[in-house]
């Protein structure tokens, strides 16, 4: 008996190593004091209610947001103990397969767990306020969407403790990531971690797209709308044609894997490099899908803080949809050393360098809308000053990247860790903090502390370019990715202890974020006006932080950059008709989504563990859950007009 | 999954139009299942009992596949019955676009396996 369950726990948890076990203690401790407060505050309840059951689409926001933030953290941990293993050479921090699993848990949690929910935090905080919406098209499918993501995600992050971490890379090619390569438990966490988060991915996509196209205000058409609401909608585009893609090639994949098949091994008639060929169908898509939002973000920015109408707005609509349908035809730009053809290198270098044509276009409008502006150097245009030169540079090597024949001597050395930390960095990471900057004191109605946010952006981005612009002539020097020691006759010392350096530099950077959020909630500046930044688009119209039902009466809309016209008529004399108060429709909240994710996570485990019984359980109450939600008939309610206006007395101060 | 919350929302934005689209009747449901099942049980029968070359066989199993997307597409997903801004033919065009990209391009891309195998 002993024996037995000491066999399991052997199994079952990761043993052997003193970093797992103190991550082992902490993370007990941490849960206890959860469970600990919610009890003690008599927090269970109001947990539920508010928040696990909300379809809300800004508390949804916000809980993508936290999720977000929690894994860029534990992405920046991992981050942070491989560049102290290379700090130096011959450094006996990590192992050489402790190594691998970091590098490839940094990965697929920066891409698929930080990037990908801070970008939905950001459409769901901000895409129905643009656009005069109540919520979105699905408010149901909305929640369903964030716990699929988070539970998806949970079944990645618990593989450093339960059962092992993956190891194969953030794409896992085979046939490493087969079974004869990846016999482990790692690679199942990290197919169904996927996987699940995936369809909540693909879910949101759709969500996005029927609700810019069907729930504009009235008056908002397509050409009038706010990019960044563009923005979203040429990502969810991007999203819909290629997760599909990701799922296809994971479920071959497990096929493999679990039943034997042989997609991709290298006996029995498979092709590895197939996978190849799949992944990166939706990989380079993928990327492209974490940028446009962030060029829409700073599309609002420039705006707002140059006090001008963004320069060329038809040529920015134009320039994001031709990338988002671009993106899918540049894919093999990942493998040209693979040796397909000349004609097949040469056809993907020229798609390669085309799609960098609109990206320019975009910078140049920006510029162009800077220039004569009466700038002022918040915190959310600071960051886009931060962007720009960056994400310049990353384009530039980019492009160098893209030039097939050189390709080879670049391909997987630290210049192109440089290359697409710099894109990611510089771009999306900066984006996604521009904007979260900028819509904080709508969601939350506060700003937060410029004094010490200037602090962890300067930290930032000295930090950024003393890790990253080593790292470019390192991979010159001949140093390949994903290697976790090298000796000293190599001469790559200096350079790797400054990159180090410079990690470090970023994790104080973020360290001063934290302390300047919490600092915030208690002493930021309190938005009264609901107008902080003095800004364009309809978002600014309602108080900060807006009422459930977001805009009390649907605005009419007359031009682009509606609320900036409307407060300009104000300053005339020119006040626009308000019409009656009419009751609103709004969805209630439902447990169902917490429930179904969650059963959608038992799946996900019992796989991984081959569990069959567990396997079954899930799928039951999958089914059930769905079968629950079929025949639920009261999904809605309405709020009559005595209580919108005692909210919107309480928020304006005024009588409407 | 239903969404009812959806179409009443749009309705409370006053988009004002909110014709119920036809959504098919029992019978083309049913026609459209049908015509599934045997799209899918031709090619189950030849591959299980060997009754085709390979070349056959592979032919028969790409055919029916293409047929019972469009099957789908026609019975249950209404592509014909769409008003005002043909956004569901616009998707689909990109969608098969994309799809030809996908086939077309990964049998070029992977047909370096044939001469260096
Ligand atoms: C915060 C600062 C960051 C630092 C210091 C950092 C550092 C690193 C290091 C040391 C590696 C491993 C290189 C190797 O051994 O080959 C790596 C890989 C990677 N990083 Fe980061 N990273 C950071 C942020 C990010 C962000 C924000 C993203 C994505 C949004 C990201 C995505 C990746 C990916 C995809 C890989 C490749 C993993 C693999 O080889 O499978 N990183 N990073
Ligand atoms: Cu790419």
């Amino acid at each position: 008996m002993w024996d037995s369950i000491k066999e399991f726990a052997a199994d079952f948890f990761v043993t052997g190593d003193p970093l797992i076990y103190g991550a082992d203690v902490s993370i007990a401790l941490v849960s206890i004091a959860i469970v600990f407060v919610l009890t003690y505050f008599k927090k269970w309840k109001w947990l539920w209610r508010e928040w696990l059951t909300t379809v809300d689409h800004k508390k949804i926001g916000i809980m993508y947001l936290i999720a977000s933030l929690l894994m860029l953290f534990r992405g920046g941990v991992d981050a942070i103990l491989m560049r102290m293993q290379l700090a130096l050479p011959d450094v006996e921090f990590l192992q050489a397969d402790h190594y691998n699993a970091i590098f490839t848990t940094h990965g697929t949690i920066m891409i698929l767990f930080m990037a990908m929910p801070m970008m939905f935090a950001l459409f769901n905080m901000v895409v129905p306020l643009q656009i005069g919406a109540r919520d979105v098209a699905f408010p149901f499918l909305n929640a369903l969407s964030f716990w699929m993501f988070l539970f998806g995600a949970m079944l990645l992050n618990i593989s450093f403790v339960i059962g092992g971490s993956p190891d194969a890379g953030w794409l896992s090619y085979p046939p490493l990531s087969e079974l004869s390569g990846s016999p482990g438990r790692g690679q199942d966490f990290y197919i169904w971690g996927i996987q699940i988060s995936g369809i909540g991915s693909l879910a949101t996509g759709i969500n996005f797209i029927v609700t810019i196209l069907k729930m504009r205000a009235p008056g908002m058409k397509l050409m009038k709308m706010p990019l960044f609401s563009w923005s979203v909608l040429s990502a969810s585009i991007t999203i819909l044609f290629a997760f599909p893609i990701l799922t296809v090639t994971l479920a071959l994949l497990f096929l493999d894997r679990y039943f034997g098949a042989h997609f991709f091994t290298l006996d029995g008639g498979g092709m590895s490099m197939l996978y190849v060929n799949l992944i990166w169908m939706w990989g380079h898509p993928e990327v492209y899908i974490v940028v446009l939002p962030a060029f829409g973000i700073f599309s609002e920015i420039v705006a707002t803080f140059s006090r001008k109408t963004v320069f060329g707005y038809n040529s920015m609509v134009f320039a994001m949809m031709v990338i988002s349908v671009l993106s899918f035809f540049t894919w093999v730009h990942h493998f040209y050393t693979m040796g397909s053809s000349a004609d097949v290198n040469a056809f993907f270098a020229i798609t390669t360098m085309a799609i960098s044509i609109p990206t320019g276009v975009k910078i140049f409008n920006w510029l162009f809308t800077m220039y004569r502006g009466r700038i002022k150097f918040d915190l959310p245009m600071l960051w886009t000053m931060g962007f720009i030169p960056c994400f310049l540079v990353g384009g530039a090597t980019g492009v160098m990247l893209a030039v097939a024949p050189a390709n080879f001597q670049y391909h997987n050395s630290y210049f192109l860790v440089a290359h697409f930390h710099q894109v990611l960095i510089g771009g999306v990471v900066f984006g996604y903090l521009a904007g979260i900057y900028y819509w904080w004191p709508k969601l939350f109605g506060f700003k937060l502390d410029e004094k010490r946010g200037r602090w962890g952006f300067w930290f930032w981005n000295i930090g950024f370019y003393l890790c990253f612009f080593p790292q470019y002539f390192l991979g010159l020097d001949g140093m390949t990715r994903r290697v976790y020691t090298y000796g000293w006759d190599r001469g790559w010392a200096a350079l790797n202890f400054a990159s180090t350096a410079g990690a470090f530099l970023m994790g104080v950077g973020f360290i001063f974020q934290v302390w300047q959020i919490a600092y915030s909630v208690r002493k930021g500046e309190r938005d009264k006006t609901g107008d902080i930044w003095n800004g364009r688009t309809l978002e600014w119209s309602i108080p900060s932080p807006p009422p459930v039902y977001n805009f009390a009466r649907v605005p009419q809309v007359q031009h682009v950059d509606d609320w900036w016209r409307e407060k300009e008529d104000r300053e005339n004399g020119i006040v626009r008709p308000q019409p009656e108060l009419e009751p609103i429709h709004m969805p209630k909240n439902s447990g169902i989504p917490f429930i179904m994710s969650s059963f959608w996570f038992l799946i996900g485990f019992g796989f991984t563990f081959d569990w069959i019984w567990l396997v079954i359980i899930g799928f039951l109450g999958v089914f059930g859950s769905m079968y629950a939600r079929s025949f639920t008939y009261d999904v809605d309610y309405y709020i009559p007009v005595d209580e919108i206006k005692k909210t919107e007395q309480k928020l304006r101060g005024a009588t409407t | 999954m239903s969404q009812h919350s959806a179409d009443n929302h749009s309705h409370d934005h006053g988009h004002g139009h909110h014709e119920e689209e036809a959504h098919g009747s029992i019978k083309s449901y049913t026609m459209g299942f049908i015509l599934s099942l045997i799209l899918t049980v031709i090619p189950m029968v030849i591959v299980f009992n060997d009754l085709m070359g390979r070349t056959g066989t592979l032919a028969v199993i790409l055919i029916t596949a293409v047929a019972q997307l469009f099957v789908q597409m026609w019975f249950f997903m209404h592509i014909r019955d769409e008003k005002g801004p043909r956004y569901n033919l616009m998707a689909l065009s990109l969608g098969i676009l994309l799809v030809i990209t996908i086939i077309a391009g990964s049998v070029w891309i992977m047909s370096f396996n044939s001469y260096t195998q």
